[in-house]
């Protein structure tokens, strides 16, 4: 029998899907409720995630396919905590809009089950049954505001071009599963004959899926179109949650079967790196919708979290774990910042919409300053930290090339953070925006602006946390 | 040693930000967060001459050291002075309640966050002055960039969105390059505590790669010629109080750490590339002192002057003897004073007639007498009269100079006399002849606060022009001890 208390995280958290969907659907106005539980939920699996799988060694079920570990425990516990706060500081918007449905939660709880079966999976078949899951769900998410031609758009955008990288990314495994005879990992690892090209072209096509999903350049042209057709609050748990997942799955998928592929691969990641990093930095220069601005700045960060995991070692992959959560703790705060900027039941988005705004709001503008130049890499704050480690990594392989370009591109992308701290601080006031922000958005701000703030203080407890990892 | 006195320098000011920030700004509590900034700068003041007193000169070692772990395995948190930086030190905290004094007429609105911008750069001034890890000190050099931006941008002048991106891009594009080669130190020697890599050394074949990272972000910071164009810029724009910090301690960093770490840690690539240095410093000195002769704008004709005197302060610093490297720290705190008494000065016209060109004044001594002698006395200073603080470390540097290449040092003096040329025109066309601009009849002399920040400021200008000793003293055996290093890793090819 196997131990189904390691999975005990994904049924609970499939049955309380099944559960509030039949609540939503029998129960008038139940929208409330089924938030509340679905944030009790998200914090019940975290709960039971820390408590059954954190720390135990490596455990592979269900014929192997599903790798139960110290990476896949702790990626599930950030996915699930980013979702919770995503769900939490998303209400307002939504009733806003009028688009608070029962739907909502339930959607982001199926999109993290699937990314949760994504991070355990160890078996291509496994690992493209949680990124359908999670696809779908992120499909619906993305038209949620149906009534906006822009949401619907984005939608059908996201819909057609992701349907494409995933049938490439299935044609991959195909080919992999041709060559090796397997689609689980460990095996795949062990029949690998590295003469045979045809692998390294499934590795190329998984690769091309892969950075598809996390908006890698130059797989990266749905993201400014869909992150700023979508509504805020779903752009939001775009840019976080669907990247860990997919981070994770690049990290198993390349070093745990193509490990010895390291030479085929390598070049392949430092060039996804380095164009993401430079493209992200250049094309924000001319965006004016802060959504889409986010949108390049996400494909910029993506490309730093990629250079920790093209170093081919531990460090590397600690390294960009580290990334992606101070990068997410930035971007949470930096929507929190963009769901307060409401005047009149309206949201705004354009750059210019922030201008003078340390006169009206100097507290959120202080925020905002304080995210801005953690964004931007500026000690010391955590986001020169994340790129601090990201580096070390890098350097330590001698891989000096990655890292000047990747420092240059910073100094490119602090020019557009820049532009927005001289939007907010230098320029002429406009009308003020709403101050009755619900509790959560205000804790949420808080909170992350205040952890930017003092993680170098304690920096050496998020780096212990990841310093369990051991992949390779 | 129980008492953490440069961990308490380093917080004091930050502490006092926070004070700040929690007090709430209408105009009449403005008043007490100015007394706030000026208390919490103040005693940190007087902690730094505590500091100085208990200072012993006689060794080179680092004192005050304070080690504790702070990335675990990584990195540890060290501080400590020595010779060299301890004057940095009460350089900046001298500087910084003047600055504060000073705002009372310039900084019309905002005034809490301003305090709290100059505060907080005051905190992460001194910790780039003690710090003895190289990490810690790209924290602290870099976080600087962002008060001063803000300074800049926010309480500048007309065209201050451009100077404050200017000044940012430039500094943050120079340091990438540091953080770069402060990531392979650490990959090579496995440490990036200053005190054992001087002691480990580090490997020949890699300090001309890293030599020239350090010295693509110094050399911006200092600014040498042909990087020095974003501090005309940034020193027009700027508050008076933005352009004294900037002048006075910003510059010095990179001239700081010229001294501690290329000179200190790369000795064989600093051999090599000297002549590039003695290049780019002759040419800023006679170069940069050419346009400061053409400026119509008071603030840029003195900006440009810092850029000639930092090219003395990089001659002197490479010439590698001991008068020389001497005589670019105490040039380096003269420039701190009289640079910012420059500013402070221009900053007092500016405020009566809102204009910082040239050719508005003209016959002002008849009607601001005060102010005149004042600032007759920094002009003088700064064209390095004997008897002021700016000739001792001239004097010095071309000696240190004239020991180590002949034709430099002669071609540097004559940087002197173009210097004494453009500083002795200033004063001629804004303090003498004939009163044209009847406007400015109305202009007023020094109020007290004034009269007191350029006195205090004028003191120890000529204090240590007439008696440099107490420098000296402190800077000797850190200099003679860091030289006789450089030497031994040469010849033992380390």
């Amino acid at each position: 029998m196997e131990n189904l208390q390691l999975v005990l995280p994904e049924i609970f958290l499939s049955l309380s899907i099944m559960f509030l969907l039949i609540l939503g659907v029998f129960k008038k106005n139940s929208s409330r409720l089924v938030q509340s539980l679905s944030l009790a939920v998200l914090i019940v699996t975290a709960v039971i995630t820390f408590n059954e799988t954190i720390g135990i060694n490596e455990t592979k079920l269900f014929n192997n396919s599903i790798v139960i570990d110290y990476l896949s425990s702790l990626m599930k516990i950030i996915t699930l905590l980013a979702a919770f706060l995503v769900l939490i500081i998303s209400s307002n918007y939504l009733k806003t809009f009028q688009i608070f449905k029962i739907e909502y939660p339930i959607l982001i709880l199926s999109s993290v089950l699937g990314m949760m079966v994504m991070i355990n999976s160890n078996d291509l078949i496994i690992f493209y049954m949680g990124l359908e899951l999670q696809s779908l769900a992120l499909y619906v998410l993305a038209t949620f505001n149906r009534d906006q031609i822009k949401s619907s758009e984005a939608g059908l955008k996201y819909f057609v071009l992701s349907a494409l990288s995933s049938g490439l990314l299935l044609y991959g495994c195909s080919l992999i599963y041709g060559f090796s005879g397997s689609t689980n990992f460990n095996v795949i690892a062990d029949q690998l004959n590295s003469n045979e090209y045809a692998l390294t072209f499934g590795i190329v096509f998984i690769l091309v899926g892969l950075a598809f999903k996390i908006s890698a350049v130059p797989f990266h042209m749905w993201a400014p179109d869909v992150y700023e057709g979508s509504p805020t609050s779903v752009t939001l748990f775009f840019t976080m949650v669907p990247k860990i997942a997919a981070l994770t799955v690049f990290i198993r998928f390349l070093y745990v079967p193509f490990l010895n592929l390291i030479d085929q691969w390598q070049m392949i990641l430092i060039f996804l790196s380095i164009a993401s990093m430079l493209f992200g930095a250049i094309a924000a220069i001319g965006q004016t919708n802060l959504k889409r601005l986010v949108a390049y700045s996400s494909i910029g960060h993506v490309g730093y979290a990629l250079a920790g995991v093209a170093a081919g070692t531990n460090d590397g992959i600690q390294s960009s774990v580290i990334y992606i959560t101070i990068y997410i703790l930035m971007n949470l705060g930096l929507f929190s910042c963009l769901l307060m900027l409401k005047r009149d039941n309206n949201y705004y988005e354009k750059i210019d919409d922030l201008s003078g705004l340390s006169k009206n709001h100097p507290m959120l503008a202080l925020s905002l300053l304080i995210i801005l130049f953690s964004l931007a890499g500026i000690p010391p704050l955590a986001g020169f930290f994340a790129k601090f480690y990201v580096f070390k990594a890098v350097i330590e392989q001698s891989m000096y090339f990655l890292a000047i370009v990747g420092l240059l591109s910073t100094v490119v992308a602090a020019f557009y953070y820049l532009r927005l701290i001289k939007i907010m601080y230098f320029d002429e006031q406009k009308e003020k925006y709403d101050t009755d922000h619900g509790f959560w958005l205000k804790f949420s701000l808080t909170a992350s602006t205040l952890l930017i703030l003092i993680y170098f203080i304690f920096p050496s407890q998020l780096i212990e946390v990841v310093s369990r990892i051991n992949i390779i | 040693m129980n008492f953490p006195i440069l961990s308490s320098l380093i917080l004091l000011p930050s502490i006092g930000a926070l004070f700040l920030f929690f007090t709430k700004s209408d105009k009449k509590n403005n008043f007490t967060g100015k007394y706030v900034a000026l208390f919490t700068s103040a005693v940190n003041f007087f902690l730094s001459i505590y500091l100085w007193i208990l200072f012993d000169p006689t060794t080179s070692e680092f004192q005050f050291v304070e080690e504790r772990i702070w990335i675990k395995d990584l990195i540890n948190y060290k501080v400590g002075v020595d010779g060299i930086s301890i004057l940095f030190i009460l350089l900046t905290t001298f500087i910084t309640p003047l600055c504060i004094i000073s705002v009372n007429n310039s900084i019309k609105e905002r005034l809490s966050e301003f305090l709290i911008a100059v505060l907080i750069m005051e905190s992460f001034m001194i910790g780039v002055f003690c710090s003895l890890d190289l990490v810690i000190f790209y924290l602290f050099f870099e976080a600087g960039l962002i008060p001063m931006f803000l300074i800049i941008g926010i309480w500048g002048g007309a065209r201050r969105v451009y100077s404050a991106f200017k000044f940012f891009l430039y500094t943050l594009l120079g340091s990438v390059l540091m953080l770069v080669a402060i990531i392979t130190i650490y990959w090579l020697n496995g440490t990036t505590d200053v005190v054992e890599l001087y002691n480990s050394g580090i490997d020949i074949k890699y300090q001309n790669l890293l030599w020239l990272a350090f010295f693509s972000s110094f050399a911006v910071k200092t600014p040498m010629w042909p990087v020095h164009t974003w501090l005309p810029d940034a020193h027009v724009e700027a508050p008076t109080a933005g352009s004294v910090l900037l002048a006075a301690i910003l510059l010095k960093m990179a001239g700081y750490g010229f001294i501690r770490f290329s000179l200190g840690l790369f000795p064989a690539a600093s051999e090599i590339f000297t002549p590039l240095i003695y290049t780019l410093s002759v040419i800023a000195i006679i170069f940069t002192s050419f346009i400061a002769l053409m400026q119509e704008d008071m603030k840029k004709l003195i900006a440009y002057s810092s850029v000639a005197h930092m090219g003395y302060v990089t001659l002197g610093i490479f010439t590698i003897q001991q008068q020389g490297i001497e005589g670019s720290i105490i040039q380096m705190i003269s420039h701190g004073l009289v640079s910012a008494a420059l500013f402070l000065c221009v900053g007092v016209v500016y405020d009566r007639m809102h204009s910082r060109l040239i050719n508005t004044y003209g016959g002002i001594v008849s009607i601001i007498p005060k102010y005149s002698i004042l600032f007759m006395l920094f002009t003088l200073a700064a064209l390095g009269l004997p008897g002021t603080s700016g000739f001792v470390g001239e004097f010095l540097i071309l000696m240190g100079a004239f020991k180590d290449n002949f034709l430099v040092a002669v071609i540097a003096s004559l940087g002197v006399i173009i210097g004494a040329a453009y500083m002795l025109w200033l004063y001629k066309r804004v303090v003498f002849g004939k009163l044209i601009n009847t406007d400015l009849k109305q202009m007023f002399d020094l109020n007290r606060s004034e009269l007191f920040i350029l006195s205090c400021l004028a003191v120890p200008t000529l204090f240590f022009g007439f008696y440099p000793d107490p420098l000296i003293n402190t800077i000797e055996v850190s200099i003679s001890d860091l030289i006789d290093q450089y030497n031994f890793k040469l010849a033992s090819k380390i």
